[in-house]
């Protein structure tokens, strides 16, 4: 396997012939570039290989990532990193919706802010975004943490299962059956390592926790909304 | 529940508040809670048994029933997909997840299912290792919760379905509840154990069919273009769900009518939401037909599949292949008379046991108790399921001959009539003895 970067131009072949190679990696390194709001960029990659795409990305960018280390320079459309398994997804700029959806593991760093639905019913994904986030986010998340540096849009953590949430602004409002949480000396210490991995100098003692009440674990009377 | 009090004959039940009516009010003031069960609508309504088959006589030459052939191979999802699906048989196995079955009834279906060369299908809670190993054919299910979702199993299936709905329950979310959540279902849906877990309705990250569209394609770039993409939906406005999900990448699509089962939903769901199978049919046809892509995007219909007799008229109605669900777990066992006992002592009887989001099943199906799932022989399951589709696929087969079809793919409307206006308007083929076809 080449040590060396390979160049992937998108303006030039298709984000078939793209995945199709990082499938199938000759290389260690890749470089993508023109991906001109493509979707699918990098989906499906298994594989310890890093991927650098050098510009903005349509839906699915990095969709089901399995190991790979994908930095997306740029923005990113509907669905970044979504189900991701392990890895790393970085994106430099913004991220549209249901950003790292479902995603089960591996770590997703949003430089700017992510739209609506941010995290929803994650699995054990780490995702730290360095300004806000949109409403509806966390949704039925089920594991994993999600580090907000700036504020949240309403109905945070709607229907939560055990993820873990941290905001260091404001929350518009907390979604059903999430409530804040102490910040315990334990919290504050994933915290620090959740910014480190994703090297934003925020102090943790800045940030609110938030998770499950769990009082809709069981159907009962009254537990709906 | 059959009962031993006879009523005095002079009493009169009202047909508005019946006794099954009057037993829900009665149990929702008790309870304070709606009816949860499984099974699909219970409610009479228009079917297959309101169709017949015209054989043939002067005008139409029939095959002879022992010695000609009659073809019943189906090729599903060859629009798009490097390998597409060749199956034997054009019954396949519904989706039924692991959670709600036991890991033992998943390995029988796939058992069965193999036997006689069909495909059987996965469920919300992911893809076990025992139905991967036994199934010769695997679809897939990609559901709002992706519980268990994960591109090394993607990779092994044999196609994708992308469930939009079922027809027990269109527009509803799925539930599982909290005594059938073992360690084992907990871990592989990334819940705790022992709670009431809800699927999600809405998939989490597309909205509409521009979004599906784009996901479709992301599903076909992770495993290389090589499986077939199938779209399921819950039978309601089928017509226009059917163009969409053509027009969203789908190589086949699955119509599921209101009388498809389902582990556990609110009953006043199951018996009020969604339409009848026999309906769906002529709405999905009209729409691939229109696009000019009727048997070129497959179409499988399930919902109250129970006889070959059932499988001819879907097909005839233009169906490419059908699904069971409910009468697979029979097969296996499920409402067996030998357990009557064990139904009484959970306030059923066999042959109305719906009770599959309990977790109590007697018969060892829907269950995840390791002692009732031990009851299912894997084996001796998909021994009985193989043996119940090779009747579905002969009793069809016989149908199709005396219609004069080499193949069952041959059946056509005008090989049907119906028995009622309301199957003739439905199914759209005349009422029997007429030639009128309500609202044509």
């Amino acid at each position: 396997m080449s040590t060396d970067t390979t160049v992937l131009d998108l303006s030039t072949s298709s984000v078939r012939e793209l995945n199709a190679e990082l499938h199938r990696p000759a290389a260690k390194s890749y470089e993508v570039r023109h991906p001109q709001g493509a979707h699918a960029i990098a989906a499906g990659v298994d594989s310890d290989i890093t991927v650098d795409v050098r510009g903005h990305v349509g839906y699915y960018a990095a969709g089901m990532n399995d190991g790979g280390t994908i930095t997306v320079h740029g923005n990113a459309g509907t669905g970044v990193a979504e189900n991701m398994m392990s890895g790393t997804v970085r994106v430099t700029g913004d991220a549209s919706q249901s950003a790292g959806a479902t995603a089960h593991g591996g770590l997703l760093v949003i430089e700017g802010s992510a739209s609506m639905r941010c995290g929803i019913s994650m699995k054990g994904v780490d995702v730290v975004v360095g300004a806000d986030i949109g409403p509806m986010s966390a949704f039925m998340a089920q594991a994993g943490r999600l580090v907000v540096c700036g504020d949240a849009g309403a109905d945070l953590g709607d229907s939560i299962y055990e993820a873990r949430i941290y905001v260091r602004g404001a929350v518009a409002s907390l979604g059903a059956d999430c409530v804040e949480k102490e910040v315990r000396a334990e919290h504050r210490a994933e915290l620090a390592e959740l910014l480190a991995a994703a090297g934003l100098d925020h102090d943790p003692a800045g940030f609110r926790r938030y998770g499950s009440a769990r009082r809709l674990y069981h159907f009962a009377r009254g537990n709906t909304y | 529940m059959s009962s031993s009090v006879q009523p005095d004959p002079a009493l009169r039940e009202s047909a508005t508040f019946d006794r099954a009516t009057i037993a829900g009010i009665q149990r929702a003031a008790a309870t304070g809670v709606y009816d949860i069960r499984g099974w699909g609508a219970k409610r009479r309504l228009p079917h297959f048994d309101d169709l017949l088959f015209l054989g043939a006589s002067m005008s139409r030459y029939p095959l002879e029933g022992y010695r000609e052939r009659c073809g019943t191979d189906v090729v599903l999802g060859d629009r798009n997909a490097k390998y597409p699906l060749h199956l034997d048989i054009p019954v396949t196995i519904a989706g039924m997840s692991f959670g709600a079955l036991s890991a033992q009834a998943k390995e029988a279906l796939g058992r069965g299912a193999s036997e006689v060369g069909t495909s059987t299908t996965t469920g919300d809670g992911g893809m076990t290792p025992e139905e991967r190993g036994q199934s010769k054919h695997l679809v897939y299910q990609y559901l709002p919760s992706r519980y268990g979702m994960n591109p090394t199993d993607l990779r092994k299936a044999d196609a994708i379905e992308v469930v939009l709905g079922q027809g027990a329950k269109p527009g509803g979310g799925g539930m599982l509840l909290g005594q059938k959540i073992s360690d084992r279902v907990a871990a592989m849906r990334t819940l705790p154990a022992g709670i009431d877990q809800r699927s999600a309705c809405r998939h989490p990250d597309w909205t509409g069919p521009d979004d599906l569209a784009i996901k479709i394609l992301e599903l076909r770039e992770i495993t290389d273009w090589e499986k077939p993409v199938y779209v399921k939906i819950g039978a309601s406005r089928t017509y226009y769900d059917v163009k969409l999900a053509v027009a969203s990448g789908a190589d086949v699509v699955v119509v599921d009518g209101m009388q498809g089962g389902t582990a556990a939903t609110q009953d006043v769901f199951i018996e009020n939401v969604g339409i009848p199978t026999l309906a769906a049919i002529p709405q999905a046809v009209q729409a691939l037909q229109e696009l000019g892509l009727h048997r070129k995007v497959q179409l499988i219909v399930s919902g109250g599949i129970r006889t070959g007799a059932d499988v001819a008229k879907a097909m005839a109605l233009g169906a490419d292949a059908v699904a069971i669900g409910t009468a697979a777990l029979i097969a296996l066992g499920d409402n067996d008379p030998r357990y009557q006992a064990e139904y009484e002592a959970l306030g059923s009887s066999a042959g109305f046991y719906d009770d599959f989001q309990d977790g109590r099943d007697p018969a060892g199906i829907s269950t995840q108790d390791p002692e009732l799932a031990a009851r299912l022989d894997p084996v001796e399951g998909g021994r009985r399921l193989a043996n119940y589709l090779r009747v579905l696929t002969l009793e069809a087969q016989t149908i199709a001959r005396a219609c004069g079809k080499a193949h069952l793919q041959h059946l056509e409307p005008e090989d049907l009539v119906a028995l009622t206006i309301e199957a003739a308007a439905m199914a759209r083929i005349p009422l029997a003895g007429t030639n009128w076809i309500p609202g044509a």
